[in-house]
């Protein structure tokens, strides 16, 4: 593949197991920085597997085991010395049900920065208000920054869940199945901010719609059972596939 | 013939239905028909000419000018009004609400009794008693009120006190040393169950708790009257043996496997995703369980504290072996205490029947339903609408 960008996660050999099932075979991946990054492929082709590998968050499950390395920006994230919150930190995920906490859209925000340090009102308040505005979602709720999250909408919870997973400042940016319960408009929305935050953040998205794909991504990855099938531009993925599964796949002939 | 006819019911059905529908009505009316019972009973103090209490009654005098014009009880007017049980009512109280229904009949009566120390001298109260024809059961019912609000429990005497609030502090403080113990270990425990614990040992920890909560509490008590007890006197050096602390820490083993059972219920049913959009954000699981779960689940664990409470307020046979049992009105978790549960469990066997005694076991009764009652009723409609606010928004 072409690299005009430098490469922000390296991911070699990378094979991860539940118990005995395999679940990904051998990737190897170089993701490039401030782009999107595209993973499509049938359900349980392992991408989700994957994306969750990024941020260790695989390790919460019970029985999983990987092989191979992962690379971030020239450390392997499952060397002993990596600590795993601080590891979190800096690769922020949104998933695909909107999870606000029962708390008021400001501490959903605050969470994050004020686990581990001390920040004044001001400061708090300065990174609500740009995290929000980045999420496109100031307008809707300044006036009720101290109400409730689960008040809002479904598409609102999304981007809050965007504006608190971006307000710790994370360099890379998954985004599992991040439309997958919204309406349509919503979902333009989160796609604007997308397109958007690229410019900041490095975005990994795993998306069951290949439209979304090919509107939102500079680079796509095509999973088949557990393996990297293609991984190339979005543009050549979408035009010019090179195997013969991927085009079958995007011309909807399975899956 | 259309293609939506009725098919026949078969008749085991509907007998099954039906003895289901009349178990359940009966069972519902059975638990309406002790609550009726038990008030019924406790009535008997204050309504004591309406009811089994005939002797207690007698009629009023037109010199016993009250403060209040009702006369209870005057239906029931007995020509041999007895007396033994006047006495009583009338040495044994020592509020003021008495002396003032005497003032118009004696005028020395303020001089004497000035001093607040309500001890009669024992030979005006011995004539009093004997010329007290002007008591009525408004002068009953005063003395009574009187009675239940002092600092002494001594129901079976010549003069018997019934004083409640000995009662209470037993209650209070035993019930307190049991929340103070069972409430964070039950809630720690549940918070290690639903986070923490590797999932085998989750599968085992939980079901054993919970059997516990099944655990006979004469065999608590027993351990505690037994074993704790001499264990906390020989390392304290304790003056009781058997106090309100050590019936307190069987209490609490009586609360914590409630505790834990309902905040591990309530913690488990945060939803898992909570605790990975958590844990996405960088922090650890510790801040995870107590900044986001606990919260989470909060309305759930103040449920187990308050049903704990329940439990312990209840809880019988442990406060009856453990706690001393002496009715004493101090406040000092060192020294012994009674309950109220423990008060009818000791003392109802050997009640005489109808006697206020008995009256005032049932109000006891009464009382510790009306606390748990509004305990229960409590969790359930305030708790649940503040659980359901919380993840419904606004």
């Amino acid at each position: 593949m072409a690299k005009d960008h430098r490469t922000k996660i390296h991911a070699s050999d990378f094979s991860v197991f539940y118990t005995e099932k395999q679940a990904l075979f051998n990737i190897s991946i170089d993701i490039p920085e401030h782009k999107v990054t595209a993973f499509i492929g049938p359900s349980g082709c392992g991408k989700s597997t994957f994306l969750r590998s990024m941020n260790r968050m695989n390790d919460l499950i019970e029985g999983v085991r990987r092989t191979g390395s992962m690379i971030i920006d020239d450390v392997d994230i499952y060397d002993k010395s990596v600590d795993v919150a601080t590891l979190r930190r800096k690769v922020g995920m949104v998933f695909q049900k909107s999870i606000p906490f029962p708390k008021s859209i400001y501490e959903n925000i605050t969470y994050g920065l004020t686990l581990n340090e001390k920040r004044s009102k001001e400061e708090l308040d300065h990174i609500v208000e740009s995290s929000l505005k980045k999420s496109a979602l100031w307008d809707e709720v300044q006036h009720r920054l101290h109400h409730s999250a689960m008040g809002l909408s479904g598409g609102q919870q999304q981007r809050l869940c965007i504006a608190r997973a971006i307000a710790v400042n994370p360099e890379i940016l998954l985004m599992d199945e991040p439309c997958s319960a919204l309406d349509p408009i919503s979902t333009a929305k989160v796609e604007d901010l997308i397109a958007e935050l690229s410019s900041s953040y490095t975005i990994v998205l795993v998306t069951h719609s290949m439209q979304q794909a090919a509107r939102v991504s500079d680079y796509t990855g095509f999973y088949l059972m557990g393996k990297l099938v293609e991984f190339d531009k979005t543009r050549t993925v979408f035009t010019s596939p090179a195997q013969k599964e991927t085009e079958d796949y995007i011309t909807g002939r399975f899956g | 013939m259309h293609p939506f006819r009725k098919t026949k019911t078969h008749p085991i059905e509907v007998f099954a239905e039906q003895s289901i529908r009349v178990v359940a009505s009966a069972t519902i009316l059975l638990i309406f028909l002790i609550l009726v019972f038990v008030f019924k009973e406790a009535t008997v103090l204050f309504f004591p000419g309406t009811n089994t209490e005939q002797t207690a009654s007698t009629d009023v005098p037109q010199t016993s000018t009250s403060d209040s014009p009702e006369a209870y009880g005057t239906a029931a007017a007995s020509d041999q009004p007895n007396t033994e049980s006047r006495v009583d009512s009338y040495v044994a109280d020592s509020s003021r609400s008495l002396h003032q229904l005497y003032v118009p009949r004696n005028a020395d009566y303020p001089e004497i009794y000035n001093a607040e120390t309500g001890n009669l001298p024992t030979d005006v109260a011995a004539s009093e008693a004997s010329t007290s024809e002007a008591s009525g059961s408004n002068a009953a019912k005063k003395s009574l009120m009187s009675n239940l609000s002092t600092t002494t429990w001594q129901p079976v005497s010549e003069n018997p006190k019934f004083g409640l609030w000995p009662l209470f502090i037993g209650t209070v403080k035993t019930t307190a040393v049991a929340i103070a113990i069972g409430a964070p270990l039950g809630i720690l425990a549940a918070i290690y169950s639903a986070f923490f614990a590797p999932r085998k040992l989750r599968q085992i920890l939980k079901p054993a708790i919970e059997l516990l909560a099944g655990f006979p509490s004469v065999v608590l008590g027993f351990f505690c009257l037994v074993t704790i007890a001499s264990f906390l006197q020989n390392t304290f050096g304790l003056e009781y043996r058997l106090n309100a602390l050590v019936g307190g820490i069987g209490m609490a083993l009586a609360v914590i496997p409630i505790v834990f059972a309902i905040s591990e219920d309530a913690l488990s049913a945060v939803p898992k995703t909570l605790r990975e959009a958590s844990l996405a954000l960088g922090s650890s699981e510790w801040q995870t369980a107590y900044r986001v779960m606990l919260p989470a689940a909060a309305p759930g664990v103040f449920a187990a504290i308050i049903l704990g409470i329940g439990r312990a307020f209840g809880e019988t046979m442990i406060a009856l072996m453990a706690t001393g049992n002496a009715a004493l009105a101090d406040w000092n978790p060192l020294s012994p205490g009674r309950t109220f549960a423990a008060t009818i469990g000791s003392e109802m066997g050997e009640v005489v029947w109808g006697s206020e005694h008995y009256g005032v076991l049932f109000l006891i009764g009464a009382l510790l339903f009306v606390v748990s009652f509004s305990l229960n009723a409590f969790t359930e409609l305030y708790v649940k609408q503040r659980l359901i606010k919380k993840f419904q928004g606004q």
